[in-house]
């Protein structure tokens, strides 16, 4: 740590000096802050404006040479069925999963919190697909819903619900990944299954944090557990709901491992999103500075949802 | 009646939380199985997937450990999962105390300036940073990551410990300066040993982002005996469209369950942690 | 006519006996105060009441019917937490009309009463307030408007006055009283201030370790208390204890005077007393000494004089202070009882 070497020379020197460093507030909290300061200036700072940089030029991964092009990048990536598809797709899957992902956390959250036999055994299975690295995680949902494996097919071939004269139709395989519609559904199911025990935490943490006191006064006055739930409970967790939208937001709508993993944008474009889309285009491709583009879109949306959320959630501070 | 009813209630709560259980968990059981399956076992779109229609072998757990890096992968992952959380815990603990309580008004804003900078997506980054790493001469190494990663962690620990911090009560500090300690020494001896779930919180999120992270990893590293888990496991196990199912899926299993197992344990403190940090600060 | 009726009431957890067996019957309209230290287990009482706790063993009766397996909102109970618990994201009208909305009441009757009990406690003008905006008193009168809001049959209160400044307290407590008077409904008060319980209650239930010690009115627990517990526990300061043989005599330090003080001569038990400090307390001085001679005993006793006293008391002097005989109490010396008057 920077600041005992500062201090441990000082103090070889001079102990009143040491007791003023130490006790120097001013002083403290800038070294204190320094390092991570300067962390982020460097290694995050730095190559922003780097990407941007790159973005206004027509560097590839072939040529080092730089031109500056200004907004001709953007302008022309814009125009392109995939990136408009991209853009599409992002807010889509991000929004429908966080959706269910709230809904499911709700009860999940309720749930976990009342006590049960073998709770302990259901915490750790409900959090094995947060434990599981996200590309393994989905390289398991890649064979799960393999177009000739799949052990869904297989139940629902057992069941009598796939197959020629079916309710699911003549084929013997539904063909998950590579279908338009079904693609995109199995993307947001592993965005679901991924992120669900998260924001499940993240709930729990609000939920535990109401008073006894409240909870109880709403049994005496008269209210049925639902009531004390919908009424009570949920508004004074909402900014806590908000956090966990955001964190869900975030990660979603910036990922890149599940789509590339699962169907690398495909069939054809349909399942492409920014992330994958910019890494596609810029290292595939070879056209660095386009990808940089691209992934540029992704920085002000997130950065205008993130300022939204918080802003509400601290509006909504009731104690 | 209401015994009857509480029977009831019981019974929907088994009900539900099994199916959370089996919505989690049954890829995995699907991928443990498999681990064991022969090839011509698995291979055979009409054999139940869920029994061992031929007998279980361990040949892809022997392919796994010994033809490919896979132990080297998961010391890797380790490693660099370990310094990481070093790194990120020597930085941000101070940084969070220091907007916590010693910047005044500011550090309100610079603490949620810290979470926008989160945002930031590694997509965008990972372009400029691949550069910066090659200038480092780290490039093709483990200790690329150990550079980049708190890149990743820092703004949010600090942002989570900031929090935190605020929830401890000033009294605390300012009693054991009264009883002769320097800030710095009240900040050690009174802040610290209350801390530990908010430094729980911090070691969790920070080692999840080192076992899962994919573009850094992916990007600055091409040699096989430096890749993380995260990275090494696919491109290894996916030679071409040749994938080997069983040592894939072995792989993702023999990770998760421990890991899972873990967090489980340390649930109830990550939860008070995060409660402090996020919701009260 | 027995509004609220507990019998033989039990609550154990795990090892620890917090609710050790008690029988009590409360009357309509009365206003009984449940006193004791913190960890007797009057509000472990008062949640069982409330259907809050199950009990271990016993029974609880509100107005006629055997409540041990109804939910809270089915008791026709209202309660007042220490805490108030107003819910925070709530208006003031809205945290009254609660209980009124999970009874399903239509809207213009939830109006009314809401108006109505919020006028009966003064705060009618607060209605559009956050409980955040409000001060301590303001808080407690919401509390206690959303609890009479739906008139219940029984009226709980977890100390709803220690959270006040205790100027506040002796005015509060006047007003909960006429308050409770006027509307008649019977209430069980929770409390471990043995001046509140005295001015409030109609009937004290003096409890210790999870059982009950006595239960009398005010005149009844104070002067003819049970047990030394009780003794002690009520007055301020509480009342002396001598050692004697084998058992215990107690007086009250009220009844402690200098024998010059008093008027009468007859039926006086006359006890040397070295005075160690005079603590002056403005209407009154508490005297702090031992008593000397015959009796071998060196625990403290106090006398509390009026400050009006013409005899002044000096620190290190000894003075022949009497009790009149009818004042003594007796005391067992190992259970703690109360026993007939003896030689002394």
């Amino acid at each position: 740590m920077q600041e005992t070497a500062a201090t441990d020379v000082a103090r070889s020197r001079d102990t009143s000096f040491h007791q003023h460093l130490t006790d120097r507030e001013g002083v403290l909290g800038t070294l204190f802050l320094l390092p991570a300061i300067l962390y982020i200036a460097v290694l995050v700072g730095i190559p922003f404006f780097l990407a941007i940089a790159f973005s206004m030029t027509d560097v590839t991964v072939g040529n080092t040479s730089l031109d500056f092009v200004g907004l001709e990048n953007f302008r022309r990536i814009i125009r392109t069925p995939q990136f408009q598809r991209a853009l599409i797709n992002a807010f889509l899957f991000t929004l429908i999963s966080q959706v269910i992902i709230i809904i499911l956390a709700n009860v999940l959250a309720v749930v976990l919190s009342q006590e049960f036999r073998g709770k302990w055994l259901a915490r750790t299975l409900i959090i094995l697909p947060w434990a599981t690295p996200i590309a393994l995680g989905t390289i398991g949902w890649l064979w799960f819903l393999d177009s000739k494996f799949s052990p869904i097919d297989w139940i629902l071939q057992n069941v009598g619900l796939l197959g020629p004269g079916t309710l699911l139709g003549p084929g013997r395989h539904l063909n998950f990944l590579g279908r338009e519609w079904l693609a995109m559904a199995s993307v947001m199911t592993v965005y679901v299954w991924r992120l669900l025990p998260l924001s499940t935490v993240i709930l729990m943490a609000g939920l535990t944090s109401i008073p006894e006191d409240l909870v109880d006064q709403g049994q005496v006055d008269g209210a049925s557990f639902w009531r004390i739930h919908f009424q009570i409970k949920i508004p004074l967790v909402l900014p806590i709901l908000y956090i966990a939208l955001l964190f869900g937001l975030i990660l979603t709508f910036g990922d890149m491992v599940v789509v590339f993993v699962l169907t690398r944008g495909g069939p054809v474009y349909y399942t492409q999103v920014l992330a994958t889309w910019a890494y596609f285009k810029g290292i595939e491709g070879g056209s660095l500075a386009e990808g940089a583009a691209i992934a540029l879109f992704l920085f002000p949306l997130l950065l205008a949802v993130a300022i939204l959320i918080l802003r509400t959630a601290r509006r909504m501070e009731v104690t | 009646m209401a015994k009857f009813k509480r029977g009831l209630i019981r019974l929907l709560i088994y009900g539900v939380v099994l199916a959370f259980c089996l919505f989690s968990a049954f890829p995995f059981l699907v991928m443990l199985i498999n681990t064991f399956k022969q090839d011509s076992d698995l291979y055979r779109p009409q054999n139940n997937p869920f029994i061992y229609n031929a007998p279980p072998t361990l040949d892809h757990l022997r392919l796994l450990f010994l033809e490919t890096n896979y132990t080297k992968f998961l010391w890797n992952s380790f490693f660099v999962g370990v310094l990481v959380v070093i790194i990120t815990l020597v930085v941000t603990i101070p940084a969070a105390y220091s907007l916590a309580r010693l910047v005044g008004h500011w550090g309100e804003r610079a603490g949620i300036s810290m979470f926008l900078i989160y945002l930031v997506p590694p997509t965008l980054l990972f372009i400029p940073l691949f550069r910066m790493v090659v200038a480092f001469g780290l490039n093709d190494s483990v200790w690329s990551l150990v550079l980049v990663y708190p890149t990743i962690s820092i703004p949010f620990s600090t942002w989570l410990l900031m929090g935190f911090f605020k929830s401890i009560p000033r009294d605390l500090e300012e009693a054991a300066m009264v009883d002769g300690y320097s800030r710095f020494m009240a900040f050690v001896k009174v802040i610290m040993p209350l801390s530990l779930s908010g430094v729980i919180a911090v070691v969790v999120f920070t080692f999840t982002l080192t076992l899962h992270e994919f573009i850094y990893a992916l990007a600055f590293i091409s040699s096989s005996d430096q890749r993380t888990i995260s990275v090494g496991v696919p491109i290894e196990l996916i030679r071409g469209d040749v994938f080997f199912w069983q040592s894939l899926l072995a792989a993702a299993v023999i990770v998760a369950i421990p890991v899972s197992i873990v967090y489980s344990l340390f649930l109830d403190r990550l939860i008070a942690g995060f409660t402090a940090g996020a919701v009260k600060g | 006519m027995a509004v609220v009726e507990i019998r033989g009431i039990r609550k154990y957890f795990d090892k620890v006996k917090a609710v050790d067996g008690i029988d009590l019957s409360i009357k309509k309209g009365e206003f009984l105060v449940i006193l004791g230290p913190s960890g007797c287990g009057k509000t472990t009482l008062m949640r069982m009441i409330a259907g809050l706790e199950r009990p271990t063993a016993g029974e609880i009766v509100i107005g006629d019917r055997v409540v041990n397996d109804l939910p809270p909102r089915a008791r026709q109970i209202a309660m007042v937490f220490q805490s108030y618990a107003l819910y925070p994201h709530m208006t003031v009208f809205n945290n009254i009309a609660f209980p009124l909305k999970a009874q399903k009441v239509p809207k213009r009757a939830m109006q009314e009463k809401v108006e109505w009990a919020a006028s009966m406690l003064a705060i009618a003008q607060l209605l559009d307030r956050k409980p955040r905006q409000l001060s301590g008193g303001e808080r407690q009168r919401v509390a206690l408007a959303r609890a009479l809001v739906k008139e219940p049959t029984v009226l709980l209160l977890d100390e709803p006055l220690s959270n006040l400044d205790a100027k506040l307290r002796a005015s509060a407590r006047d007003e909960l009283q006429r308050f409770q008077r006027h509307l008649g409904i019977t209430t069980i008060f929770v409390t471990h201030d043995q001046v509140e319980a005295m001015g409030l209650g109609d009937r004290i239930v003096v409890m210790s370790g999870g059982k009950v010690r006595q239960i009398g009115t005010p005149q009844e627990v104070y002067h003819d208390s049970a047990d030394t517990f009780v003794a002690t526990f009520l007055g301020s300061p509480g009342m002396n204890l001598v050692e004697r043989d084998n058992f215990l005599v107690g007086f009250r330090p009220e009844q402690f005077i200098p024998k010059e003080a008093t008027k009468s001569q007859d039926n006086l038990k006359s006890l040397p007393f070295k005075v160690n400090r005079v603590e002056y307390l403005g209407a009154e001085q508490l005297v702090y000494g031992v008593i000397e001679g015959t009796i071998d005993d060196d625990s403290l006793i106090l006398a509390k004089l009026s400050s009006e006293l013409t005899l002044r008391i000096e620190v290190g002097q000894c003075y022949d202070f009497v009790v009149q005989q009818q004042q003594l109490r007796f005391f067992d010396k190992s259970t703690g009882q109360r026993i007939e008057p003896r030689p002394f």
